[in-house]
């Protein structure tokens, strides 16, 4: 591979550049109205003609890097990768989304958070093109993440509603899950290759291949593109994701972000490609997305929801093709890739045209609407031409491109899926292209007629340019996707690349094949959706289905697991803490034998032997005690007592404040005794007060056991020499205990007024809290007090 | 307790103990005393008063809810730390001055703030736990 040059640093401005506007973009909509995604267009845009100056350079094998440093002492970098691979996806990402600003300009117009839409979008947009053009492997991580979260507040826009909450939830715990799987694989490639730069770690493929580490980096990897890029089961997400308004499922889930678990595959396949693990998994995984999404598209009446379901199926069809590994496997997955964010893309805005100027998008419903919005349906049919992959567009060329890989790899179970899912995506693109167009005219819920030019620009423009890039093949093919397939080959790549046959080959029979099959399917078409949706209701059950049922039985287990261990009885937490403070206390002295030695009595003043008289008094008074009131009381002359004791032997400060803490102990006790309105007699049975007796018995000798041992060990006076010594000269105070607190230890100080502050807050919600309402619902007892 | 003695001789109790609170609180650098001790002096001063007048009566004196006051201190403590950022010195490093005012010399110094603080945090969440449980229903 060919060394890195210094990238302009026009990118990182450009990789800021959208997250600014998003910034501004609620404010420009309030003043500019529908101006305002003309002016945030620009943005994009100009990224956009950036990247595109890129090119040439990038064609020729130059691979650009810059970065600026984030996290040094951990060796993160927030540094940008610019080669055939990231780049395609930077243009897809800068180009598609000026015509979705513009789209979803028109599409909002008049909704009273169409800047705040706006700003997501842009927000997205930011986060996207982070993630395609990071080269560090922990910014990845956080550029996949953000562009869940966006995902996850974009599908959640119409938050009233609650099945887009769901859908945005549910998306948001699937690709979040990847994510996590991403950070993993990112750390353990970290630690088997020793750098987390894409493009060092791309080097490694050898050193990674033998290591110990591959299968779990494997795992992780799959963990994380096949949540984003909705393989099955874990694809629920993504037809249930068609609840945004539809710029959001043009632009995210289909061109762009639902592609991200196919750009880490395509990142990583010079590393971890060509293994066994990867032909197999990939392949199978991938096979099985294509025929489940297309079956489930043939089901469908909702033209979104049948975009959404191909959506599912070309993802599953690149996955297969990226698995394959081959040279021609990949350049077929390249620009199948390619081609689709083209047709895709301009299919999800004209459903959503349609929906916005028809007033639905029940294809059933619809028809004749060929005379009433001519543009709309000229550029679906071009758009439609791509998908079945007829000549003369891109998606013509790509089929040909896969069939070859796939013929050329020798796999033909292989072969016969592809087959079968491009004809049922015959069907689909066509049946979206004709059938709201053709026939009578229909009665829709809206008036229907052309789209404003916000809305038909989208279509025109991707429909030409999926023109264009097989007319003009060759200039495509040596500027996009040779330096592509280059880059996840890890290799210079060449390519027979044809838009007209030459001769009668092999993919040319298969395309014929999947022709004729997606003729006589589409002719038997409402019958197809009949038997399919027949099986679906006959099994009844689906990972949607399964999705409900694990959240519901996380929930219920974190629910058993709160109730025992949090069963909302304070003589249960008190006895817990105590006891465990007893045994951590005493158990290392029996076990360890490290207990301390008796002491002899020492020989004591009258006054002490009188002042530990009144301690043991006062002990023994609240043993006796009839009431509480008088056990509180008796306890607070113990709690003097021991103060007069710090008195006696020089600890003033700590005298002052046992007496402090004692006399307001004894208000705040009684306070509570009055307020929790307890009995005046305390009437445990004698078995708890023997068990309560014994937990309060054993913190006791533990403490004293305790006290004993530390006063036996011989006296360090480094700390207090050294308090001693500076207190005057270094912070101008006599009293060394004031000093220590507001000044040596100062930051102990803080966070300790902090916690009385909380605990304080906590109390008075406690004492707020009238009613004996249990915390958690028990679901056994049902109805509450 | 609701004694005309106790009524009668409480506010002058309260006025003095709070009187006291900040004698204590102010000589803790050299002699026994400091921000936690006076705090809570001054709480169960107005403990006292909310026992022998009632809760509305502390609250209205006080102005502010107790944890306020509380709050206010853990804003002073922490900003007394953060002074020293102005003299690139680390956090909570103590700085003093120490001025001549009508030809007496006064120590102030940021740990003097600190300790303030300390004593308002702990005058007002005691308090406010107090009268809280004082207070015979809701009124928190």
């Amino acid at each position: 591979m060919p060394a890195s040059t210094t990238a302009p640093t026009w990118i990182l401005i450009a990789l800021a550049a959208p997250f600014l506007a998003a910034l501004v973009a609620p404010v420009l909509h309030r003043f500019a109205g529908r101006a305002a995604a003309w002016i945030l267009a620009v943005v994009p845009f100009a990224a956009f003609l950036g990247f595109v100056s890129l090119v040439g350079e990038v064609a020729g094998g130059a691979r650009l890097t810059t970065g600026l440093d984030w996290w040094p002492s951990y060796g993160v970098r927030f540094s940008v990768l610019v080669d055939g691979l990231s780049l395609a996806f930077a243009l897809l990402v800068t180009g598609i989304g000026t015509l979705i600003v513009l789209y979803a300009g028109g599409y909002m117009k008049g909704h009273p958070q169409a800047g705040r839409f706006l700003s997501f979008m842009l927000l997205f947009m930011g986060a996207m093109l982070g993630l395609v053009l990071a080269d560090d492997g922990i910014t990845l991580f956080v550029m996949w993440e953000a562009t869940s979260i966006t995902s996850f507040l974009l599908i959640g826009f119409d938050h009233s509603r609650a099945r887009a909450r769901r859908a945005a939830l549910q998306a948001l715990v699937i690709t979040g899950a990847g994510g996590l799987c991403l950070l993993a694989a990112v750390i353990l490639i970290g630690g088997a290759t020793g750098t987390r730069t894409l493009s060092e770690v791309v080097m490694t493929g050898d050193q990674i291949r033998a290591s110990t580490l591959y299968l779990p980096i494997f795992l992780l990897v799959l963990g994380a593109a096949f949540t984003k890029s909705a393989q099955v089961p874990l694809h629920v997400w993504l037809p249930n994701a068609m609840e945004a308004p539809t710029p959001v499922s043009a632009y995210l889930h289909s061109a762009t972000m639902v592609k991200a678990g196919v750009y880490l595959l395509m990142r990583l396949h010079p590393v971890l490609g060509g293994t066994p693990e990867w032909t197999t998994v990939l392949p199978i995984a991938g096979g099985a997305t294509l025929i489940v999404g297309t079956l489930m598209a043939v089901r469908q009446t909702d033209l979104k929801l049948m975009l959404a379901q191909t959506t599912v199926a070309s993802l599953g069809l690149l996955v297969l093709l990226v698995g394959v590994s081959t040279d021609a496997a990949i350049v077929g997955a390249v620009g199948y890739l390619l081609a689709h964010a083209f047709f895709k893309g301009a299919l999800f805005m004209v459903a959503g045209t349609i929906d916005h100027e028809a007033g639905t998008r029940d294809v059933t419903k619809l028809g004749g609407l060929r005379t009433l919005m001519p543009v709309t349906f000229a550029s679906a049919l071009v758009a439609a031409v791509s998908m079945a992959g007829l000549p003369p567009m891109i998606g013509f060329v790509a089929k040909e491109a896969l069939y070859l890989g796939l013929d050329d790899a020798g796999r033909w179970g292989l072969v016969v899926a592809a087959v079968v899912g491009n004809a049922l995506m015959f069907v689909i693109g066509f049946a979206i292209a004709l059938k709201p167009f053709l026939g009578p005219e229909v009665h829709t819920p809206k008036h229907a007629h052309e789209g404003p030019i916000e809305l038909i620009l989208g279509p025109i423009v991707l429909g030409a340019v999926g023109l264009g890039a097989a007319l003009l093949l060759h200039g495509f093919a040596e500027t996009l996707i040779l330096p592509m397939a280059g880059a996840v080959a890890g290799r210079p790549v060449t390519a027979d690349l044809h838009l007209i046959p030459t001769y009668v080959s092999m993919p040319l029979i298969l395309s014929l094949a999947t022709i004729g099959l997606g003729v006589l399917a589409y002719r038997s078409l409402s019958t197809l959706r009949a038997s399919v949706d027949g099986v679906v209701r006959a099994v009844g059950w689906g990972p949607d289905r399964g999705f409900d049922q694990i959240v519901a039985g996380i929930v219920a287990s974190a629910g058993a697991i709160v109730r025992i261990v949090q069963p909302g009885r304070l003589e249960l937490y008190m006895a817990m803490v105590l006891g465990f403070v007893a045994v951590t206390i005493i158990a290392p002295m029996v076990l360890f034998d490290e207990g301390p030695s008796w002491p002899g009595v020492p020989a004591m003043r009258l006054t002490e032997v009188a002042v530990i008289g009144i301690a043991v008094a006062g002990l023994a008074a609240v043993l006796v005690a009839k009431t509480r009131l008088t056990a509180i009381v008796s306890l607070g002359i113990q709690g003097f007592a021991v103060a007069v004791l710090f008195v006696l032997f020089g600890a003033p400060d700590l005298a002052f404040t046992q007496f402090m803490v004692e006399t307001l102990s004894v208000v705040i006790l009684a306070l509570v005794l009055t307020r929790l309105s307890l009995g005046e007699r305390d009437h445990r049975p004698f078995r708890q007060k023997f068990w309560d007796g014994v937990v309060a018995g054993s913190v006791g000798l533990g403490f004293m056991l305790l006290l004993l041992k530390v006063t036996q060990a011989p006296f360090d006076r480094t700390l207090t020499d050294f308090y001693d010594a500076y207190s005057r000269t270094i912070a101008h105070g006599r009293n060394v205990v004031n000093v220590i607190i507001v000044d040596f230890r100062g930051l102990d100080t803080l966070g300790e007024i902090a916690v009385v502050m909380i605990t304080g807050l906590a109390i008075l919600a406690l004492v707020r809290v009238k009613a004996r309402a249990p915390i958690l619902p028990t679901p056994e007892k049902g109805k509450r007090p | 307790m609701n004694t005309i003695i106790f009524r009668t001789v409480s506010p002058v109790l309260v006025a003095l103990t709070l009187l006291f609170s900040a004698f204590v609180t102010l000589r803790g650098h050299n002699e026994p005393g400091g921000g936690f001790i006076g705090g809570l002096i001054a709480a169960s001063a107005f403990a006292l008063y909310g026992l022998s007048h009632g809760v509305p009566t502390v609250r209205r004196a006080l102005r502010f809810h107790p944890m306020e006051i509380a709050g206010f201190g853990l804003l002073l403590a922490g900003g007394a730390g953060l002074l020293s950022i102005v003299f690139a010195r680390p956090f909570l490093t103590g700085l003093w001055t120490f001025p001549s005012v009508l030809g007496v010399e006064v120590a102030l110094s940021t740990p003097l703030f600190f300790d303030l603080g300390v004593y308002f945090v702990v005058t007002g969440t005691m308090t406010s736990i107090a009268l809280a449980l004082e207070a015979r229903e809701g009124g928190v």
